[in-house]
Formats: C-alpha cells, structure tokens, sequence
C-alpha cells in the first residue's frame, strides 16, 4: 500500500513534537551508551596485564578502590540530571501535542471496527455530513478534530507522519488532533491488536490543498452517480438484490444498509477492505466474490455469482466516483 | 480418603481434561472457505421443501451447533440483519418469541433454516439468495442456541455490549419441545 508511514518524517505539528522528543530520548541514550562503553574501554586498558604464568595479586584484594566513592557520586548525579531533563522533554512533549489551536477544525468521526474504519464528517451539520471509509482526506494546514469510537473491540488509531496513538475503546470517546502541514498521502494502522485481520486495517489519509479538499468533500456530499451503460445498471439491480446491499448503504440506491463500508463513491478510493486489495476492477470483482482469499476472517461473505454478474457489479462499483 | 481412592479421583481428572480437550477442538475450528458448490440446500421459495433438502439442512446445522465461532457469529448477524427488529433478543416483539419452547413450524434444525432461507405467512421475510448459505446456517444455529437446543459448551456466554438476559449457554435445554400447529389468527403468534 502507497503511502508514507514513517515516524521519522513527520508532516505536522503533533507528528513534529514526538518526532523531538524521539530526538532527545535518542541523543541521550546514545551519549549514555558511549560513556558506558567508554570507560568500560578505560578500565580493561588500565587493568594490569598478566601472563599464563603470573600468580594472582591476592594483595590487591582488601584494599579499597580509591575513586569509589567519587564514581558512584558522579554516577548518580549524572543519571538523576539526564531522568529530569528527559521527564522535562516528555512533560512539554506533551503540553506542545495539546496545544495545537483547533479554531476552524474539520470534525471527524471515526469508528474502528473489524477490521475497517467508518468516518463521517462533520457530524455536527446535518447539510455537511457525509460518510465514508477506510480513506480519509484532509486539508493542508487546518487542524483536524477525531471523534473516536469503537464498535467491538479496542482498535488503535496510529498515522505515524500526523501524530501519536490513540486507542478507540468500546463504550468510551476519546478525541484526536492532527494536522498536516504538507500535501501527500500517509499511512494509517491499527495499532492494538484486534482480531484475525488488525495487520489489514489500515487506513489512508490524503493531505491535499483546501481548494482540493472542499471540492473532495464536496463530490463525497453528493448522491450515488447514477448507472449510464446497461452493464452499469446490472450491477445496480445485482448489488440491490443480492447480500450486499444487506450491509452496504450507496446513497440514491436501495442499499442502505450501515454494517459495512459506505459504498456510495468507493471508485474514489484506491483501496478495498482497508488496504487489503488495489481497487482495480479485475480485482474488485475478485473480492466482491472471495473476500476470504485476501483477507481471511474478514466480515464480508462470498458471493457465488457468475463472472459476468461479478463483472457488471464491478462495473458499476467502479462507476461510483 | 484413601490413597487408593485418591489415585482413582486423579485418573478421572486427566481423563476428563483430556476429554474436554479434544471435544473441544470442534468448538474452534473456523473454516473462511466459501461452503462449497453443491451445499446450497434452499429451494424456491414457491417449491415445497424436499426431505433431503431438510436432511442436508440439518446435518449442516448440526455441525454449526458444535462450533462457538458459528454460533458468535450467527448472535452477530442476528443484530446485523436486524433479526431483534421482530424477535427482540429472543423474547419476541411483533415476531415470535425464539427462547421460549414453542415453535410454530417444528423447532428442528432442519425446519429453523428452511423458516430463515424461504420466510414464512404473516411477516418473516425469505433471507435465501440476501444472504450467503453458511451464514443461514450461523444463524438456524444460533436461533436454536437461543432456546437451549445447541450445544451448550459452544453457545455464547457473554453478550458484546451490555448483556440484556441470560446468555444462550445458560438456556435450559430440558424445556420439552412442543409444536404448535400454524393457526391462521391473522397476527403473528
């Protein structure tokens, strides 16, 4: 799956501020580490050297190391200032991830099921809100506010280039702030192990210019296009028919189901079932019959149907931009 | 108690183990296949039901029965395909009750996937060709479940949100199983 998942690469704020303190946490480690091998390296060279043949220095035995007293000081001094400096690093690590202003936020909520992610946006305006799924896109330079649930099982929202983790918990919201500073898509992932398919719950997150986005939102508002070919309209009925509109919602449609992905412009996501499979047309008809197969124990059934009638649902799937 | 008696208590306690264990291998197998070509056992809905076709239904319920994955997963799909908008959680609403001991079709596994995949008069719609065939088996398992008749050791003991009632493995599976005949009394019994 395309996309930056890097926490080395931070493209925000929340991403940058963690990114710091990986920094310092690092330089102090490092700098730890190298004094610890650096008289380690001074002792066994300033130890006296001794042949096969030399008789033990019994002598040495009861005398009492000098600088004892002076190293184990220096020792404890030392660790104590560095703890207190990293506690200071982490205490406004923090402070900097929450104060990132959320005036003009675009609100989102999140939900993390098995094994996929449901958004709605701007869930507080009934004439903005819109639904999508396991892709989100998000302005350039305009904080971003999730709402996050859980449906199931405790999930883990983690886009490593926007900021940290934060779990989803089932009863319980918890909120999230992002933003990102530069254009490009990133890599999301569920990061608290939730079942036979966490490794393929994923989750896109394109950031793209505000001009970009408000006409991104403005297509995903927007109903179901309507099916133009007689293939396309195939696939309609079939869809409307058959189990998957038992789930599935396309909106302007007869499926209005809300247990499984929105569908109303999947052809606008590059992914199906969380990152598992490309959405290609060959590979959508794939998977619209033997989800199983790429993604085994995910909630979608199969669908024993013809290959042309597989071939006319992906048609129209791939019709819903 | 003797050492003799001692010996003969811890022989019966790794027997048992034992015995738990591998009766208990059935109870987790999760199979992700698609049930293969030929399992399709649902006739037209307008076409009577055929004895093998019940026969076949009921030995695969039966091997549902066994597994707590089915049936968790027959209790999911119960919520998902809002079975509770009729039944409630078993207790019945403007559809029957599902927990009690009465059935108006025949509480036979047989019978309960054939009422699910071909709907019956006053209300219960026909899920055949909606929904896939293993998943009208989860759910004829689990809708037995509800009333005590599946395998108590694989039916669910916890609900995933906050539990309404008793959980289905609590189901008492003595209750005797009565059959009432489908009386037409113009509303659902």
């Amino acid at each position: 799956m395309n996309g930056v998942h890097d926490v080395l690469a931070p493209a925000g704020p929340q991403a940058l501020a963690l990114f710091h303190l990986w920094n310092a946490m690092l330089v102090a480690c490092v700098v730890v580490f190298a004094l610890t091998m650096a008289v380690l390296a001074v002792a066994l060279w300033r130890a006296p050297r001794a042949g096969e043949r030399t008789r033990p220095d019994l002598d040495a035995h009861p005398r009492r190391e000098a600088t004892l007293r002076r190293s184990v000081v220096w020792g404890i001094a030392g660790s104590s200032v560095l703890l207190v400096v990293l506690l200071f690093a982490s205490f406004f690590a923090d402070r900097a991830l929450s104060a990132l202003p959320l005036a003009d936020a675009v609100h989102i909520d999140l939900v993390g099921h098995q094994f996929w992610w449901e958004a709605h946006y701007e869930p507080n305006s009934p004439e903005r809100t819109f639904a999508t799924a396991n892709e989100l896109h998000v302005p350039v330079g305009r904080p971003v506010l999730i709402r996050l649930r859980a449906d199931d099982v405790i999930h883990s929202l983690w886009v490593p280039s926007l900021g940290g983790k934060k779990d989803l918990i089932p009863g319980r919201e918890s909120t999230l702030a992002l933003r990102a500073d530069r254009a490009g898509t990133y890599r999301g992932q569920c990061a608290e192990f939730c079942g036979y398919q966490h490794a393929k719950m994923a989750l896109v997150v394109v950031a793209e210019p505000p001009a970009d986005y408000e006409r991104w939102s403005a297509a995903q508002r927007a109903p179901a296009r309507e099916p133009a070919t007689a293939q396309e309209r195939r696939g309609l009925a079939l869809v409307e028919q058959t189990s998957c509109a038992m789930c599935h919602a396309i909106h302007g449609t007869r499926a209005r189901a809300r247990r499984a992905p929105d569908l109303t412009h999947v052809a606008s996501r590059g992914w199906l079932g969380a990152g598992a499979v490309e959405n290609t047309p060959e590979l959508r008809a794939e998977w619209i019959a033997r989800a199983q197969k790429f993604k085994p124990g995910v909630n979608m059934p199969p669908l024993d149907a013809a290959p042309d009638d597989l071939a006319a649902m992906s048609a129209y799937l791939g019709s819903l931009r | 108690m003797s050492s003799r008696c001692r010996d003969r208590a811890l022989v019966l306690a790794v027997a048992g183990v034992a015995g738990a264990l591998t009766a208990a291998c059935e109870r987790e197998a999760r199979d992700f296949l698609p049930p293969r070509p030929g399992a399709q056992v649902a006739p037209a809905a307008s076409a009577p039901a055929s004895a093998a076709a019940i026969a076949l239904a009921a030995a695969m319920v039966g091997r549902y029965e066994h597994n707590a994955y089915a049936i968790s997963a027959g209790k999911r799909l119960f919520a998902w395909y809002n079975c509770s908008g009729c039944h409630a959680n078993g207790g019945g609403g403007s559809g029957p009750a599902l927990m009690d001991d009465v059935w108006i079709y025949g509480g036979d596994a047989g019978t309960v996937y054939l009422t699910i995949a071909n709907g019956r008069p006053n209300g219960m719609p026909a899920f055949a060709g909606r929904i896939p065939e293993d998943q009208l088996w989860q759910l004829a398992a689990y809708v037995r479940s509800l009333a005590g008749l599946a395998s108590a050791d694989a039916a669910p003991n916890r609900d995933d949100a906050f539990l309404t009632r008793t959980p289905e493995s609590f189901a008492d599976p003595a209750k005797p199983e009565t059959v009432k005949p489908a009386v037409a009394t113009g509303r659902p019994q």
